[in-house]
């Protein structure tokens, strides 16, 4: 099975302290540091451990600029075959459809099964997987958290509000967007990172993709942000104090009036 | 003149047959097969990696001495220890005269050269003795196993079947030896003083003289058929012994003296990825780490067959007692049962699969903190930590790594740190700090020494407590000192433990740079952590000292001045708990101490448990982030016992110890009646203004 995998190269939410820049339409970006979306990460491993089952191969594609090669590298030291970096300067400041239509060539380029995404990324808004979808007119299934490898289609799980679990019949080719927790991922150290260092990885501007250059980029965003700010503090949080056994006390008590126990 | 019985020597079976063929083929057969089974056992030795311990002979002969010949660390299982003495010194002894008895089977005069004259007299005059000590050590041995039963035997059943048959069958095997030599001699010497000839003398009370004083109205045939039976059985007795040793956990006896000549000479590292290959061509290796039965060193294939199932190792073991995964004892025997199950003794070698899933589990080898109390109790010199480190590197190469312990090892990557905090706020705890300055080293702000503070004193809120405190003792102790800042990376101690070294690598070189470039000629630290990494696993480092080294040195040059006890304090019973890494791993025990003690009136107990058996508390670095599955904390059964030894102030002298217990206190409920505190931070109280 050849399998595609859209990664994004975000800052890392759990190493860095978001602080809103002084002109208060984006984050602060010195300092920070970076890695692959989370959820991103969870859809690489699936798509090793299915080509690890029936065979086949993985390639890893990113939209950005240089530095977002080496997310590439890293999933690469997972175990993905290939990776292709698409990079140009007429892609900055797509908004999402901007970013679908940039994958949905590199996937025309290539002869894909399967197209994985992750469900959102950490500083995204959970749209690529669904968009590109619908451009290549593949079948979709999102919040994915189980997937069993058939004969021309895939039997996938799906995440379901309130924790039920859905099962479907998907055939490929066909675009999943990648639930967390579908797996544990596999750790890669600076040394599996160092192993791969030297593989070539082939860049793809809008020209090899055969992009229209007027189509993306944020001159054909026609999503734009227009404010970024952390909410003021909202009234209704009230800190418990007292000994632990009080505390204990005073929460079970609240829990109790608004039902949150029986 | 013609001896009283016909020895074995001379001996005609039903008057027609030499005994003396037996005398010959049993050797003969007895040495050949044992000369096989030891060629076969060797084989995994062979084909294993290599390991460095040809190195320092007279440090090697030393340990032998002490360890295996003074056999120093049985007696810290008294019973067990003393029997085992006996038992040692006994077969060392009888060596001798059972080598001499196998050649009297082929000519019945032969003494064992130098035990002709007084010499021999004394010999064989102590060796009766040596029998009958052994005889009867034998004897309550079989008893404890068979009977009694101690805990640390008992196999979960999850390991399989114990080894108390085996263990019994031996002693019954040296059982027969000693009664079977002592009653060839003693038909020898009954015959003598019958026939009125010069008789050999018998040491009194021994199992000779009583077998002399039973047969000896025996008829002459009798005494002369005892005698060569008794030879006899103790000569197929001897043979099949030695031949059997290569079979199990007696292969000990063989293995032993080279397994403690080989042993680790050096404490609180850990051996490199492979032996000869330099830190800059780790990476051409095409793998990291054990994760093959050959990936293993021959030294520890080695300690695999010298293990004896003693238990010691996983009665001291803290993650066995509180029901990890995990019992040393086990990670021998399950590679001694491997070696032999897949290099048997006749046939093809079995093909090895992986060691992890099929043999050893992840959480068994994750479940270790590497506080080495197993090593520092086991009487063979049997290694255990780098065995665990070397698995893990290979579950670190495989991408095998838990999803709690992924987050803090690419933190470490990215920010030198495991929170994942910013270099930048690396120096923060130093803003809360009045009247003490504590310098940033860079090119123009230089100092004598350099206070090395680690991640979880500089970004753990608790923990920044530790460090000031530290602070406040070097600047009142007059020493020109300063911090490495944003410089300042993790030191990687757990980083390596946890078999990540190509991490290690990186933070040591990051370190050993900003180290050297900020020109100090000596680092202090008041993590123990932190401490053996920078004195063990880097190199080319000025000089790293303890605090608590630091503050008994400026204590007694007069430098530190602290005052007594508060009236607060009075009332109080202080206990030190040893840092795993400051003890075991360095042998600081008493420096700590001495400078709890150099506050006047202070009132300090020891827990049973401290020293160098000490009971770790739970781990830390990279150990805090491991979700572990056990029943109890470490650190939960460790206040319990500063509880028992009457003190409800535990003292310790390392950040990690200090939040386990400071957790432990919680999670047992003893709040409020027992606290824990660092002992900088108890220093720093008592700093004369």
């Amino acid at each position: 099975m050849e399998i595609l995998v859209c990664v994004k190269r975000v800052p890392d939410t759990s190493e860095n302290e978001i602080e809103i820049n002084s002109a208060g339409n984006d984050i602060e970006r010195d300092d920070l540091v970076y890695s692959v979306n989370e959820w991103d990460n969870y859809a690489v491993e699936e798509a090793i451990q299915i080509v690890d089952k029936v065979g086949g191969s993985v390639t890893v594609v990113t939209v950005g600029d240089d530095e977002s090669e080496e997310v590439l590298r890293r999933e690469m030291a997972m175990g993905a075959n290939n990776g292709i970096l698409l990079s140009d300067d007429a892609f900055e400041g797509s908004d999402g459809k901007g970013i679908a239509t940039i994958l949905k060539a590199a996937v025309e380029k290539g002869n894909y099964d399967l197209i994985m995404t992750g469900a959102q990324a950490d500083e995204g808004a959970a749209q690529v997987g669904g968009m590109l979808a619908a451009m290549l007119d593949y079948p979709y299934a999102s919040l994915v958290n189980l997937i069993e490898a058939g004969d021309g289609k895939l039997k996938v799980g799906r995440e379901i509000e309130g924790g039920n679990q859905e099962m479907n019949d998907i055939e490929m080719p066909c675009v999943l967007s990648i639930q967390t927790g579908i797996n544990e991922p596999r750790y890669v150290g600076i040394r599996g990172i160092r192993k791969v260092a030297s593989v070539e990885i082939p860049t793809m501007g809008a020209s090899d993709l055969g992009v229209d250059a007027a189509a993306v980029g944020a001159g054909a965003a026609k999503v734009k942000r227009v404010d970024y700010f952390v909410p003021d503090m909202g009234e209704g949080a009230e800190m418990l104090e007292g000994s632990t056994e009080e505390i204990i006390a005073k929460l079970i008590e609240y829990l109790k009036a608004k039902g949150g126990l029986k | 003149m013609e001896p009283a019985l016909i020895s074995p020597a001379m001996f005609k079976l039903f008057g027609v047959i030499p005994t003396v063929l037996f005398s010959v083929m049993i050797p003969i057969v007895g040495v050949g097969l044992f000369t096989y089974i030891i060629a076969r056992r060797m084989a995994p030795i062979v084909k294993a990696n290599p390991d460095f311990r040809f190195d320092r002979p007279r440090q090697r002969i030393l340990n032998v001495l002490k360890i295996w010949l003074g056999q120093y660390r049985h007696p810290r299982y008294m019973t067990a220890g003393v029997l085992h003495i006996i038992i040692f010194f006994g077969f060392l002894i009888l060596s001798v005269r059972s080598s001499e008895l196998v050649i009297k089977g082929i000519s019945g005069g032969f003494i064992m050269p130098g035990l002709g004259g007084a010499v021999g007299d004394i010999y064989y005059f102590f060796k009766d003795y040596a029998a009958t000590a052994v005889f009867f050590a034998v004897v309550v041995a079989a008893i404890r196993r068979g009977i009694v039963r101690p805990a640390r035997y008992h196999y979960p059943e999850s390991y399989g079947h114990d080894h108390t048959n085996e263990a019994v069958f031996v002693l019954v095997i040296i059982g027969t030896l000693m009664i079977s030599e002592s009653l060839y001699e003693a038909c020898l010497v009954a015959a003598e003083v019958q026939k009125g000839l010069h008789a050999a003398f018998l040491a009194p009370l021994t199992l000779a003289w009583f077998f002399k004083i039973i047969f000896s109205n025996a008829s002459s045939s009798t005494l002369q058929a005892l005698h060569v039976i008794a030879y006899y059985v103790h000569d197929l007795t001897f043979f099949f012994f030695l031949c059997f040793l290569p079979m199990g956990k007696h292969f000990h006896v063989i293995t032993s003296l080279f397994n403690v000549y080989f042993m680790r000479l050096e404490r609180g590292n850990v051996r490199p990825v492979r032996y000869g290959v330099s830190d800059e061509e780790l990476d051409d290796l095409e793998s990291f780490g054990v994760k093959k039965f050959s990936d293993f060193t021959w030294k520890d294939i080695l300690d695999f067959y010298t293990c004896a199932d003693c238990g010691r190792c996983s009665d001291q073991c803290p993650a066995n007692a509180v029901k990890r995964p995990l019992s040393p004892r086990f990670i021998s025997l399950k590679g001694r049962d491997y070696a032999f199950s897949h290099f048997p003794l006749s046939g093809d070698f079995v093909a090895q699969e992986p060691l992890i899933g099929d043999i050893y589990s992840e959480d068994e080898i994750w479940s270790c903190t590497t506080c080495g109390a197993c090593e520092q109790e086991c009487p063979l010199g049997i290694e255990y930590i780098n065995k665990i480190v070397d698995l893990r590197r290979g579950m670190v190469d495989e991408g095998n790594v838990p999803q709690s312990l992924q987050k803090p090892m690419s933190s470490l990557e990215k920010r030198g740190n495991p929170y994942g905090k910013m270099e930048k706020k690396r120096a923060d705890w130093t803003k809360a700090l009045e009247d003490c300055e504590v310098k940033i080293l860079d090119k123009k702000t230089t100092a004598e020494t350099l206070y090395f503070v680690d991640s979880v004193s500089s970004f753990d809120d608790r923990m920044q407590e530790l460090a000031q405190a530290t602070s406040k003792i070097l600047f009142a102790a007059g020493i020109d000192f300063g911090i490495l800042g944003k410089k300042e990376k993790d030191s990687g101690n757990e980083v390596k433990r946890f078999g990540e070294e190509m991490l290690f690598q990186d933070l040591k070189g990051q370190n050993t740079d900003a180290i050297l470039d900020s020109g100090v000629k000596k680092i202090i630290t008041s993590d123990p952590h932190a401490y053996n990494a920078l004195k063990n696993e880097y190199s080319e480092l000025p000089p790293v000292e303890h605090i608590s080294q630091t503050i008994i040195k400026s204590v007694k040059s007069g430098r530190l001045r602290l005052t007594g006890v508060t009236e607060e304090e009075q009332a109080k019973v202080f206990t030190y708990h040893d840092p795993c890494y400051l003890g075991r791993h360095n042998s600081i025990y008493e420096d700590p101490r001495d400078a709890i003690d150099a506050i006047e009136g202070i009132r300090r107990v020891d827990m049973l448990k401290s020293r160098d058996r000490s009971f770790c508390c739970g781990g830390g670095g990279l150990m805090l982030f491991y979700e572990p599955e056990e029943e109890e904390r470490m650190g939960v059964l460790r206040v319990k016992m500063a509880q028992e030894a009457g003190a409800n102030v535990i003292v310790t002298a390392c950040p990690f110890c200090l939040i386990n217990m400071e957790d432990a206190i919680k999670v047992a409920g003893l709040e409020g009646k027992m606290e824990a505190i660092d002992l900088s931070e108890l220093i720093a109280a008592h700093i004369e203004k």
